[in-house]
This record gives structure tokens, sequence and C-alpha cells, in this order.
């Protein structure tokens, strides 16, 4: 298709449905599918199906609920919960400022980025980044409204329907649909990496997650977080800059 | 009221807003952050080993129907998962099949 010769006469609408249309890809059929398995990891701790309605659109992002649902569990308080949650967040803003300057054009007011931003989350920025550019400017923040607003609330119907459904599913379905989350995330990080850094801090990421649970598990994220991220880029770095001096000389 | 407010209030606050700051901060920084600065690797950094920690979690410590699955077959349909992956130049489809398939199957076998 030559979107820049068709792309003249097409309206805002046009590129809004057709990131409606998004909603039948496979990254968001999979998010889909990984909520279910969301809404059965919250079925079994007995949060109300209104509470997990209510967090699906005002938190969006899965792994951000997911620590949100174990800290509720563990009876967290709001303070510990409020940092948990806000750490595994941080790389809301480097993923939001990259992906800024992709849909915006001139004419685009602050508000309405900030409003959606909120949208923002590892499926649609993925849906982003990957198909955005192809579409003409002007069109481009219509089309990520129209994946993000759609995907979010079909999300938010879809669990709470699966809510229910997911208690008589047979035990082998509802273990699959647990282990369809970590794998998911796993090989969405992997295929949207643009920096050598992600890699490392995966790797390592995975297997503080484990050490630290086993040693300070009220912390276990945080730490690994942190410190499994620091190594990673000191480590990265200085490959880097050793791999950089190789080629001077 | 308040009793029936207050896990709203916790959402709102411990989810909503925890992790919305970010992505207002996001799209203030915009065209302004150096998507190359020292600084930016290490926030990047940072952030995916928190999700990787979150997923390793997932994986090692699960709940629900999948914590009454041995350890081994867990790792094993990650790594088999992984090959697939690899193998078919990093198929994000063909790796998630395999590894939930290896884990199906082992399941079965096991009478799950």
């Amino acid at each position: 298709m030559d979107a820049e010769a068709i792309s003249e006469g097409q309206t805002k609408r046009y590129w809004f449905v057709q990131g409606m249309r998004g909603i039948w890809s496979i990254p968001a059929i999979m998010l889909m599918l990984s909520f279910v398995g969301f809404a059965a990891f919250t079925a079994e701790g007995g949060i109300p199906v209104e509470q997990v309605m209510f967090m699906t659109g005002v938190v969006w992002a899965l792994p951000a609920k997911v620590i949100l649902v174990g800290s509720m569990l563990s009876g967290a308080n709001l303070a510990t919960t409020f940092i948990a949650v806000t750490l595994s967040s941080v790389r809301m803003m480097p993923m939001v400022a990259a992906l800024v300057p992709e849909i915006r054009n001139s004419k685009t007011p602050t508000w309405l980025m900030l409003l959606l931003s909120h949208f923002v989350a590892i499926t649609a920025w993925v849906f982003a980044m990957e198909r955005a550019h192809r579409v003409p400017r002007t069109g481009r923040l219509a089309f990520f409204a129209g994946f993000g607003i759609t995907l979010t609330s079909a999300n938010i119907l879809l669990v709470g329907i699966a809510y229910f459904m997911v208690t008589q599913f047979p035990p082998l379905v509802g273990a699959c649909l647990f282990f369809l989350t970590p794998i998911y995330f796993l090989t969405s990080i992997w295929v949207s990496a643009r920096h050598q850094v992600i890699y490392w801090s995966l790797g390592i990421g995975l297997v503080l997650g484990v050490v630290f649970h086993e040693v300070a598990p009220e912390f276990d994220i945080l730490f690994a977080g942190l410190v499994g991220g620091t190594l990673a880029w000191a480590g990265e770095r200085h490959w880097r800059l050793k791999r950089a001096a190789g080629v001077v000389r | 009221m308040i009793e029936a407010l207050w896990p709203y209030i916790f959402i709102a606050v411990a989810g909503w807003l925890a992790t919305d700051i970010w992505r207002w901060l996001g799209v203030l920084a915009g065209n302004r952050i150096d998507e190359n600065s020292e600084m930016m690797h290490w926030v990047r950094a940072v952030a995916t080993a928190l999700v990787a920690a979150v997923i390793a979690k997932l994986i090692v410590y699960p709940t629900g129907e999948l914590a009454t699955s041995p350890l081994w077959l867990r790792i094993g349909a990650v790594a088999a998962g992984a090959a697939a992956f690899f193998l078919f130049r990093r198929n994000q489809l063909v790796g998630i099949i395999v590894a939930i398939g290896t884990l199906a199957a082992g399941l079965f076998a096991l009478g799950a």
C-alpha cells in the first residue's frame, strides 16, 4: 500500500480505525491471552472483579498490575506497594520519551500527549514503534490512540468476563495461561530491544530476581532491578568502551 | 463508606499514580532526553532488570495452577521456547508456541 499517495484525502478517523484494527495483531492477541491468565491470578487470589477491571483501566501495564496484586495479597501497606509498583514502572519514562517524537507532530498539544501516554505499555509501545513510521505523520497520533484505547477497553471487558470463566478451566489450560505471561514478556523484551544493554540486564535481572527472592523476599524485585541493572550497565559499558578502543587501534 | 472505597483509593495511588507519573515524565522529557546518554543507558538497564525479575519470579515461584508443576518442566519449557525462538530468526510466535506446547505436553504426560 502506498500510504503517502492516499494519505492526503484521509481523515484522522481513518487512521484511528486502522489503529483499532491492530486488536487482531499477534501482539494484541498474546496480550489478551495473558490478561485471561491475569484474571485467573486475581480470581484465585480473591480480588473482587470490579477492582480487577478498575486496575486494568487505570494501571494498564501488566507487570505493574502483577506487582500491585502481589502486594495487595501479601497485605503490604500503601507506601511499600507504591514503591514496588513505581520502581517497576520507571521504564515507562524512557519508553514514552522514545515514542513521543515518533507519533507527535508540531501541532500536537502537550495535554493530549499526557492523556494518550496512559495507553503506553509493552504491547502498545512495541506495536507503535514498529508500525507508526509507516503512517503519515498527521495520522500517527490517531493511529496510536485507536490502537491504545481499543486494546485497553477490550482488556477491561475481557478480564470482567474471563474472571468468572477461569475457575471452570481444566487445570492444564489454567497452567498454560499463567505461563504465557512471563514467556510473552520475555520474547517481547528481546524482539523490541534496540540496545545491547537490554540483553545484559534481561539476563542478569532474571538470575538476580531468583537470588534476591531467596535472601530478601520483600524487596526482591527492587534489589534485582537496581543491582542487576547497574551491573548490566557497568558490564556493557566496559565492553562497549573496550570495543571502541579496539576499533581505534 | 471509606471501607468500601479504600481498595479503589489504594489502587489509584499505589497503581495508577505510581505508573502514570513515569508516563507523564516521559512525555515532558520528550525530545529533550538524549537517547544515547550514559544516564539513559543506566535507566534502561535498571528498568529492564526490574521486569526481568518479575518474569523470573513468575516462572520460578508461580501461583495458581502452575504452582503444582515441577520446576524442571517450567525451566525446560523456557529453554525449548528459547531454542525455537532463535532457530526461527527470533520469531516471537514460534517461541511462545513451543514454550507453552512443551509445558502442556509435559503436564499431560505427568497426568495433570
